[in-house]
Order: structure tokens, then sequence, then C-alpha cells
């Protein structure tokens, strides 16, 4: 398969991984057998990771917290920040891991039942970590876009039904 | 008591009200339809576009521009008909409309005189017919098939053309169709308009949604610029339809007369639409219609997922390359288009369109792709019922 169907195949799941192969081979006009076969390679080269679905959290359950924390480390010799990141990334609160350019070093997105629990979390678990210089706890208190996507969307479609 | 009759112009009260009209009137009364009778693009403009309106609103920009239109959105203008199309206009060539609609109407007002004969493709979108009568002229169709896959031939051309033929609608790619014309396709019917002083109104909306080549322009064609007017617009390729904003090219004669029947009755195109326009063009020249592409990459799938699935059920759907409507033909069903667009909106909420809005033809409705793949894919499910009803 050539690499501008590959292309395509990651750009129509991004934007909705529930479009089946067979769907997505009519949509790009290639044989369904090739489109699940690039699917699986995709998969297993772990270009395409996990299918997720963007879930506004507020909604459903309005404690739950999410917060930003800007941490700064010593790099160790040899392992650079990977061997830190990997420190931080195992623990079950934590939703992502960055690695930054800039002022600080990594950017930990926490989720917690409450305030308190992100709070402890980060001075009870993170901020003790050897190597760990500094945190910088931000919470998140209103998500407007997640990963392309408008969460609270008033752009309704708003054109008339049936138009020349 | 007033007779209105008496007093209504008789050439309007004579053009008959128009077809999509009437299934607006039906469509809108159900609640949670799915619609794939839309015309317009369902993105909304990209927001640097709108910003950029913003922008111009707040520094005040407010103010008549010049009939022509704003000269740095013509230079552009320029820059893009040449790099798309080939075209090489001057900015004094190019007039900036109000839609690709006032430039279709001054088209014909410039040049149609009572009695004068205008070829009109058909199917086609609704406003041609109405425009030529508006102007004393008489509508000519020309009547295409889905055996030559909508497109004109010389065959169906020649016949028609008579001392009174004034013009030829070109309208490709083609709503309600989604023919398109290519170059080599074009070239037969060029060649019988050189021999003549029938003028070439082109109407080319949707140019930058062509899925198979690239689009070619009748003015392009050997001898036909000095006999083509070039009608395009931002509303398709941009997702700007409410902003009314198009434009006009053609020769300096002609554009001369257009502009005086713009400068009396539209004075020019709103400022801030001609901004935002401005903007459209800038950024597409940047980043080399990356948002263009974007969504003509998307309407092509959602064009592929919809005539596949006309076709798995057994209508037969020729291939539209351009714009973005379908039109499967219904014979199979044996019902008329009418009727089965009208029970199909009311048993399974499905809004298309029949064909009769846009010609004569009762066999075919035009299915607008310009909505979500899930609609797409429902509307689908739902059409497949409704067939198995009836």
């Amino acid at each position: 398969m050539t690499k501008e169907l590959s292309k395509e195949i990651l750009e129509i799941l991004r934007q909705d991984c529930r479009v089946d192969a067979e769907q997505i081979a009519v949509m790009i006009n290639a044989d369904p057998a090739e489109v699940a076969e690039e699917i699986k390679r995709l998969e297993r080269d772990r270009v395409i990771v996990k299918y997720n679905a963007v879930v506004n959290m507020e909604k459903f359950d309005k404690d739950m917290v999410q917060a930003l924390i800007e941490v700064r480390v010593t790099p160790q010799r040899e392992q650079g920040f990977d061997a830190l990141a990997k420190r931080i990334y195992r623990f079950a609160e934590v939703r992502s891991v960055y690695l930054v350019s800039g002022s600080y070093d990594l950017m930990v997105l926490v989720e917690g039942l409450d305030m308190r629990q992100v709070a402890l979390f980060v001075a009870e678990k993170l901020s003790v970590i050897d190597g760990v210089l500094s945190t910088a706890t931000s919470f998140v208190l209103r998500k407007y876009k997640e990963d392309g996507v408008i969460i609270l969307d008033d752009e309704k479609d708003d054109r008339l039904v049936v138009t020349a | 008591m007033v007779d209105y009759n008496k007093i209504v112009s008789r050439r309007v009260a004579e053009v008959p009200p128009s077809g999509i009209r009437k299934f607006f009137d039906l469509a809108s009364e159900m609640e949670d339809a799915i619609s794939l009778g839309v015309g317009e693009p369902d993105f909304v403009t990209p927001w640097n576009i709108r910003e950029a309106a913003i922008y111009s609103i707040e520094r005040g920009h407010t103010h008549y521009t010049s009939n022509h239109g704003v000269i740095e959105l013509r230079e552009y203008i320029a820059e893009y008909m040449d790099y798309r199309f080939g075209l090489t206009y001057s900015p004094g060539q190019i007039m900036v409309t109000v839609g690709a609609s006032e430039a279709i109407d001054l088209a014909l007002r410039a040049i149609v005189e009572p009695g004068d004969e205008v070829l009109v493709p058909e199917p086609c979108y609704v406003s041609y017919m109405p425009k030529v009568m508006f102007n004393g002229g008489v509508p000519v169709p020309i009547r295409m098939s889905d055996d030559e896959e909508f497109k004109f031939t010389v065959d169906n051309v020649k016949p028609l053309i008579n001392e009174r033929t004034k013009a030829i609608i070109v309208a490709f790619p083609n709503n309600p169709t989604g023919a398109i014309m290519t170059e080599s396709e074009l070239k037969p019917v060029a060649e019988l308009l050189q021999g003549t002083d029938i003028v070439a109104v082109s109407d080319e909306i949707y140019s930058e949604l062509t899925y198979q080549g690239k689009h070619a322009s009748i003015a392009s064609l050997d001898g036909m610029w000095e006999r083509t007017i070039v009608i395009n617009g931002f509303s398709k390729a941009f997702a700007m339809t409410g902003w009314r904003l198009g434009y006009v090219c053609a020769p300096t004669e002609l554009l001369d007369t257009m502009l005086k029947i713009h400068q009396f009755t539209m004075l020019c195109a709103p400022v801030m639409s001609q901004a935002a326009a401005l903007e459209a063009l800038r950024s597409g020249f940047e980043n080399n219609f990356a948002d263009v592409e974007k969504m003509r990459r998307e309407y092509n799938r959602r064009r592929r997922v919809i005539v596949d699935g006309f076709r798995e059920m057994g209508l037969s759907c020729f291939e539209p390359l351009g714009a973005f409507y379908a039109f499967p033909c219904l014979d199979s069903t044996g019902m008329g288009a009418d009727r089965f667009c009208e029970g199909l909106l009311r048993s399974q909420k499905v809004a298309c369109v029949p064909s009769t809005a846009f010609g004569t033809s009762n066999s075919f409705m035009r299915c607008s792709y310009a909505t979500s793949l899930d609609n797409i894919n429902e509307a689908l499910r739902r059409i497949k019922c409704y067939l198995q009803e009836i």
C-alpha cells in the first residue's frame, strides 16, 4: 500500500476510529483486504497505539479533575530523561507525559477523583522522586478543545434543509 | 381593489416557481429528517478567514469599495486564475460580485436581448433559465443524459444553434449531476463555437471540487478566451456561501458592460466579505491551498461511500467526478422521482431533491454528500429500507 493511502487511513481513523476497514476501503478506493492488512500493520508497528473515545468527563462527573504539572528534573547519566519519565508514567494517575523544550522538562497530565487526590499525588509521589527538582501544578478548569475536537461545540449546522 | 395580476411584470410572472421551494417546505415540516438536499458545504468557513473579516470590521473598513472590487483582491484573483486554470486576466478584467449568482445575472443581462436564445444545459442549476427569461431571452435546453455521463456533445449542441443563439451556459462541475468535462471533451464544443458569435457563460463555481484530474475551464481552450465569461466564487471552494462573494472574468468590452449594470444595481460587493476573500486567497497561496485540498479529500471519500451505497442497493448511479452531488437513477424502482422523493421523506425522513427541480427529467434524485459520514451512512440505510418497502 502506498504511503499516501496509508496516510489517508490514519486521517480517517483519527477522525473516527469506528469506521471499519471495509468502509475505509470504499472511501479511499482500495481493496478491503489490503486496508485491513495495512491497519493491522500500523497497529503492529504501534503507529496506531490504541482506539480511545474522546470523553467530556466534566459532564459525567463534576469532581473528577485533571492537572497539568510542569516538572523540572536532573537528567541522569546515560539515560537522559527516559528513566525519570518512566518512573513518572508508571503511576496509574498519570495520563500523559511529554518531554518538552522550554523552561521545564516534563509535562505531566494527571487525573484524579478530586483535587485533594491530585494534590496528594504531587506532594507524596511525584515531587519526592530522586531527580525531580521542582513541580508546578495547574488544575484544568475547563476544556475547550481536545484532540482536535471542540468540546462544547455550539457551532450547530444551521443550513437550510433543502437548497439549490 | 388592486389587481396585482395587472401590475406584476409578465416576464417575471411567466417564470415558474422554483421546484426546490416546494420540496423545502415539505422537508422543513419534518423533524429530525436527514437532509441530502443541501446545496452548500457543511464545513464552516475556516477560522482565519472569519477572523480576517472581524479584524476588518474592527479597523473600521465599513465603506463602499470600488465598483470593480478591492484591487488587492482582484490581483489575487488574477494570480489564482492563472495558477489554477492557466487563465490570464488583468485585474481590470475581473469584477467582484455578490456571489456567483450576481455574476450569472450580469453576464446574461450584458448580452441577452429579447428573443435571443440561450442554450442551457439540462438538468442544471435552477437559476439559469429564469435569468434568461427575466431578460426576455428564450432558454433552449441542451438535454444531457446519463448515457453520456451528463456531458455536452457536439451532437446535442449543434442542432440547437441558429442565428438567434446568443450564448451557451457551460456549467461544470455540474449541479445537480456532479458531471465534469475534461479539456478533450470540451474541445469539440469549443471548436463548434469558434466560427460563431456565441458567448460561453461558464459557471465554474465547483471547479475546486473536481475529483479526477484538474478542472478545465472552457476559456483556456484555443480561441475561447475572447468569447467566454468565466464565473467563479468563494462559496464552494472556501465554504463561504453566506458571505455572498463571487467574481467574473471576461474580455474588457464584456466586463465593462457588466460593470455598468453592477455599478447601477449593486454598487459593490460587501467590503467585509471582500476582506475575508482576500484572506482566503492570501493564506491559500501561503499553504498551497491545503484547506481546500483537505476539504476535497473529505468530500471525495464521502462521494465514494454514497455512490457505492446506491450501487449496492441496486440503483444505477453514474460516477460523479465533481461538485458534491450524486445523481442516482430511479427508473428501476418503477416510480417517478417526485413520488419517490416525497415517499422517502415521509416514510424514512430522508430529504433528497427530485430531478424535476432541475429540468424535465423525472428519473433521478440529487443527493448532496456535503454532510457527515454518519449522516450519509444512516441515510443510505434508510433509503435501502424504503426500497424494500415500496
